[in-house]
Order: C-alpha cells, then structure tokens, then sequence
C-alpha cells in the first residue's frame, strides 16, 4: 500500500468537475483508492462520496492506493491533485 | 382605467415576489413539487426481484438524464451542459450502488427507502459543511435521490404535464426548467432564487414571465388554480376576481399591441428626430439569450458577463472551453460586435471560498482579482484573442481603480499575442481593449484613463453604489441609491467630456440604461451607446425616435445645475409631457 499527502492548490478547490475526473481516472486502475480528511475515509472510485469533500485551497489530503497497479494510480492521481486540477 | 397600484393595494390575493421576467399571464397553476415521494419502510419477499427493479430504475434515470443532457446542449453550451455529467456519474457510482443492493439483500426492504437513506446520508455530510456551495451540492443530489425513487416507483411525471401551464415550484434545477420549456409553460413561479436563479435567467431567454423569490407561492397557490403571472411588478394573483382578470386582460391586449407596434422597430435605427443616431446594443448573460438579442434588431452585444458562466459551471472553464464558447458566441453574432467582458468576480459576485472579505465590495474583485491569478486571467485574454478571429470582438476590463491596473492587463495582453503568434494562431491584432468606469477614481481620471484604451463603458449600478456609499440591496439605505442623483448626472457627465477630448466612446451598460425615463438625459449628456437587457431594446429605440438631441441636450445642461434628485426627475418628467413620449408603464 502507497500513502501520498496531497494539497489543494487551485483556487476554488475540490468542486464537482475535478472530484468527476478523480473518479474517471481511479476507475482505470485495479487497486483500491481512498481519500482521507479529518478522520474521514472517503472511497475515491464514489464519485458521490467524493462529492462531500468540501476540500480549499490549501487543504491537505491523504491518499492511500492497494494494489497491483498501486504506483501508477498514486503517480497519475497525485499528479492531478498538484497540477492544481489543471485550473493554475 | 384603474392603475396597477390600485389593483394591487387592496388585493389579499396576491403573492409578492421578485419581478424575474416580464410580461403577463393568465393560466392554470401547475404546482410542481418534488417532495411528494411517499416512502415507506415496506419490507419485500425476493431480493432479486427488487434489486432487478432497482436497477430497472437506474436505467431509466440515466435515459432520462441523458436526454435532458441532449435538450441542454442543445440550448446551452456544451461546456455548460457539463453540469449533468456528475449527475450522470452517480448512476454509474459502483460503490454507492453496491452498497444499496447489499442492504435490500440484507435488510430485506424496498429499494426506494434504501436509496433515500443511504444518498440522504452524503447529503447530510454536505449540509453540514460551511460553505454555501455544498448546500447546493446537497440540492442538485436530491435532484438524482428523487429521480431514482420516482423511477422506482414507476411515476413519471413528464407525461403527466399538460401544455400550457403556469410552473410553480419551490426551486427549479436546470434540469426542470429546460424540460418545462419543452412542455410549453407559460411561466414561472418559485419560492426561492433571485435574478440570477437559473428559472430567472432561461425564462428571459426563452421570453416567458417569472417571479421568483416569492417565498411561499407553494403554500398560497393551489394546483389547477387559475393564476395571473405580473413579471413586470413581481406579483402573482391567486384566483383572481372578475374586476382583476378584465384588468389583466386589457392589459394583456395593450402589451400586444405595444410589442407589435415595437416589432416594426426592429430593422429601425435608435435614431433621434433630428437624425443623432444612437447605437443600441444588448447585455447578455446566457448564450440562450442571442436569439432574443437578433430579434430586437441590437446592434451587437455591449456586455457580456463571463462570470455568468462560473454560476452555471460551478468552476472555471479552461482556456479551450471558453474559445469555445466565445468563438461560437462571436461566430452568432457575426458581423455585429461582441464585447466580452473579463470576470468580474468579488463583490456580490460569485465568491471565491478561500478567504472570506469582511468587505467585499471593497475588496478583491474585478481587475483586483484577475491580477493576483494571472493564469487565470491569460486564459481567459487567450480565449478571447482566439476567438477575436473575424474581427468582431471587443474585450472588456472590471472594476479599473489605477492607471497602474490598466499597464498591466495590456502588458499581458500583449504577451499573450506574442504567445499566439509564436504558437501561429490567428487573432484579431486590433482587438480594441475597453474599460468599465465603476469606481468614483476611474471617473476622476477618466481622460487619463481613456488615453490608454480604445472604449469606455459606464457601469452605473457599481458606479452609483460607489459615489453614494449605498448598498442598493440594502432596504434601509437603499432609498439613497439615486439613478437622478446631481452627483450621478454630473459624474456621468464629466466622464463623457473627459473620454471624448481623447476621441474615445463612451458607451453606459447599467440598469440606468434601460430605465426609460434616463434615456433622454443619457442621450442628452452625450452618450454615444446603450447597452441594455434584449428585453427593453425596442422600447428604447421607441423612446429615441421620439425626441429631439437637441432638446435632450438642454434637458441635461439644465439637468446639469440642479442640485437635488427630486429637481431632475421632474424635470425629466417635463421632458416626457413636453414631447408627448408615454412611458412602457402608462402604456401598459
């Protein structure tokens, strides 16, 4: 299992259309992928559950992937979070 | 002939709300509500058989939406559309969908009450959150909830609605709104939202009456009830009397014989009598709104405010979705001109959720905002370039305070060309850069200013805001926000005469444009251009045709050296008696 720490960098945060593409690009890998927030795990292949993540810019995130394709999921998925969801 | 105030002193049937889109009808109520969903805990003797109706449900949800993403497409961008999409995804969420077909298993009880608990579950974690744009998140799930459950239960309540029906709701999703306007309604009535509400804006688009904001128009009105529909007062009349419906009627006939007779004014210039022609052109916040904008015969679109389209999105589009949009925009319009506006964010305009402004009127918006995100802004100055191709596109810059803030968003509009050029993207190179004259500093130097830029637009709902220190939303002091203030008059009019010593034209795209009372004073103190809502161009281009440039010209410099509002308004009356012009509301 990988563990990765992730900020929000983009201005207005974790909203509807990044939470969609965190969803579509968890569903290409096989492993398993949470989000976790203040005590909260959230199943990142929901996009419902990652919906009630009312994530800021500047808020931290922990991100967990198990898996056979573990590493690759971490690597694109944590990509995204840095690039600021393409929005910077 | 009694007056609409009459009618509606002594009324106890009238519900009052927020006059969203004018016009007037009368009709049958159709109360629209979504929370009649009855569940019951029912327990169920095969799993399979309700898990299969489970899944029947979801099939249909998706056509549904499918469709309804097809309609908005079709009148909305595409880009906008996108809205739909998360919705869609839910349908396909296989945890969530998982989870509720294990517990029908489990618990052995209908799917419908399954659903409810378990999306209800995520909709209180969003309620719960601080932020006002998870409440909405909240709303637009419940959309997705009540969708499932109706399915489930096999209703459908699109057969269901005649044509022709008058829509009262608490609250329409864009969803509910485009497919009512498929049906026909005649107009719409909600609880909630203001000018901005999505029924609020797709009515002006599709020329349909809507009060909003009424609060309780659910409790007061009855399904099947006949119902008058007042968008221009914002009123709405339950089961009105003989004496109301042959007043409605009458002016219901005069408001036809009004728009006909305004119809012939379409292809007719907004020219004074004596031959001072005015260019007349349109706001618009939609793209829905184009077609009403080609039928009043504008003369292109004077502001067009891209913030509109974070409201409906929720988030910023990127540089290629806004090509997009602007270059269809641009296309639509050809050969007229379109004004693009930048974001002007902050204020009363979608917030920012990072830090909350104690002030934000006088905080980080507009100009302000787009500097401290320059990404942000090059994206948008990009996408405008870009779609600047045909030569038809003016870009505009919010809330200018400093010589300083107008060098810099040109340095980054020239580097954004030089970037272009680079990448051999074509763009108009003489794109003609503007700016909004809201702020009281920007009409102080509005010479040196001007000298800069190739346009001028008076942005007069910000602009007397500033000047009077007056929140006009706020009831206590709003009485203080005066289009006919000395101090209105007079800054407009030194902002005319300093543009125009630089040979730079100075157009006005506030409400005060499409008040008609000001149209002759604005003529009179030099404007060269009005930009106004689609709705009111006609009666504007009437009210122009009526009058002398001369005589307005003396009813400013007289205008010019009152010293109180109640001085000018009547001398503007005056100005009305004198020259015979009638007003849309003596009319009507």
């Amino acid at each position: 299992m990988i563990e990765k720490t992730v900020k929000i960098v983009n201005k207005a945060g974790l909203h509807t259309r990044p939470a969609a593409t965190i969803v579509k690009l968890a569903a290409k890998y096989k492993s398993d992928f949470f989000i976790y927030r203040d005590g909260m795990s959230i199943n990142g292949k929901s996009i419902i559950g990652v919906m009630t993540l009312a994530a800021d810019i500047g808020s931290e995130l922990k991100l967990t992937f198990d898996g056979p394709d573990e590493q690759q999921a971490c690597e694109e998925i944590s990509a995204y979070f840095e690039r600021g969801f393409d929005e910077l | 002939m009694k007056s609409f105030r009459e009618i509606y002193k002594n009324a106890d049937n009238k519900v009052t709300g927020i006059a969203a889109a004018p016009g007037i009808v009368i009709g049958k109520a159709f109360l629209f509500s979504k929370e009649k969903l009855e569940i019951n805990k029912t327990p169920i003797v095969n799993a399979d058989e309700a898990i299969n109706n489970f899944q029947e449900a979801l099939k249909q949800s998706k056509k549904e939406l499918n469709k309804i993403f097809g309609f908005a497409r079709e009148k909305m961008d595409g880009v906008r559309a996108a809205i739909f999409e998360a919705q869609l995804m839910i349908l396909d969420d296989p945890i969530l969908l998982e989870h509720i077909r294990e517990r029908i298993r489990n618990e052995m009880v209908q799917p419908e009450f399954v659903v409810a608990d378990e999306i209800s579950k995520y909709q209180e974690l969003m309620i719960i959150s601080h932020e006002s744009y998870m409440k909405e998140r909240a709303h637009d799930i419940e959309d997705i909830k009540q969708r499932i459950i109706r399915n489930l239960q096999k209703k459908r309540w699109q057969s269901k609605i005649e044509k022709n029906l008058i829509v009262v709701s608490e609250s329409l999703t864009p969803a509910d709104t485009l497919l009512f306007s498929r049906r026909e309604a005649l107009a719409f009535v909600t609880d909630h939202g203001g000018l901005t509400s999505h029924a609020a804006i797709i009515s002006r688009s599709l020329n349909l009456p809507a009060v909003v904001g009424t609060q309780k128009a659910t409790q007061l009105i009855k399904d099947g009830e006949q119902i008058v529909v007042d968008g221009f007062h914002g009123y709405v009349i339950t089961n009105p009397t003989e004496v109301q419906l042959e007043f409605f009627r009458e002016k219901q006939e005069r408001l036809l014989i009004l728009q006909k007779g305004l119809e012939e004014l379409k292809n007719l210039p907004a020219k004074t009598l004596d031959g001072k022609e005015i260019n007349i052109e349109a706001n618009v916040d939609v793209s829905g709104e184009i077609d009403l904008v080609l039928t009043t015969g504008a003369n292109g679109i004077g502001l067009y405010r891209t913030e509109q389209i974070l409201n409906e999105l929720g988030s910023f589009p990127d540089e290629k979705e806004q090509t997009e949009i602007y270059s269809k925009l641009a296309s639509r319009m050809y050969p007229k001109i379109l004004t693009i506006r930048a974001y002007d964010i902050g204020g009363d305009k979608f917030r920012i959720n990072e830090y909350r402004e104690p002030n934000p009127f006088l905080g980080l918006r507009g100009i302000r905002f787009l500097l401290e995100n320059e990404n942000l802004f090059k994206a948008q100055i990009r996408a405008v370039l870009k779609a600047s191709e045909n030569k038809n596109v003016k870009f505009m810059i919010p809330m200018i305070t400093t010589l300083e803030e107008i060098w810099r968003s040109i340095k980054l509009i020239q580097e954004c060309k030089s970037e272009l050029r680079k990448e051999k993207i074509k763009f108009d190179n003489q794109m003609k850069i503007g700016i909004m004259v809201e702020v009281p500093s920007a009409a102080v130097m509005a010479k040196e200013f001007s000298d800069e830029i190739d346009f001028v637009s008076i942005g007069t709902n910000d602009l007397i805001q500033y000047l009077m220190a007056v929140d006009r939303g706020n009831d206590q002091v709003s009485n203080l926000y005066q289009e006919f203030s000395p101090v209105v008059i007079r800054t407009i009019a030194h902002i005319v005469r300093e543009a125009k010593k630089g040979k730079v034209p100075v157009s006005i795209c506030g409400e005060m444009a499409a008040d008609t009372l000001a149209i002759p004073l604005l003529v009179g103190l030099g404007l060269d251009s009005l930009s106004m809502s689609p709705a009111t161009i006609l009666n504007a281009k009437r009210i122009i045709r009526s009058f002398d440039f001369k005589k307005a010209k003396i009813l400013a410099n007289e205008c010019l050296l009152c010293k109180t509002e109640i001085d000018i308004q009547k001398k503007v009356q005056k100005f009305f008696e004198d020259n015979n012009i009638s007003r849309t509301r003596n009319i009507i």
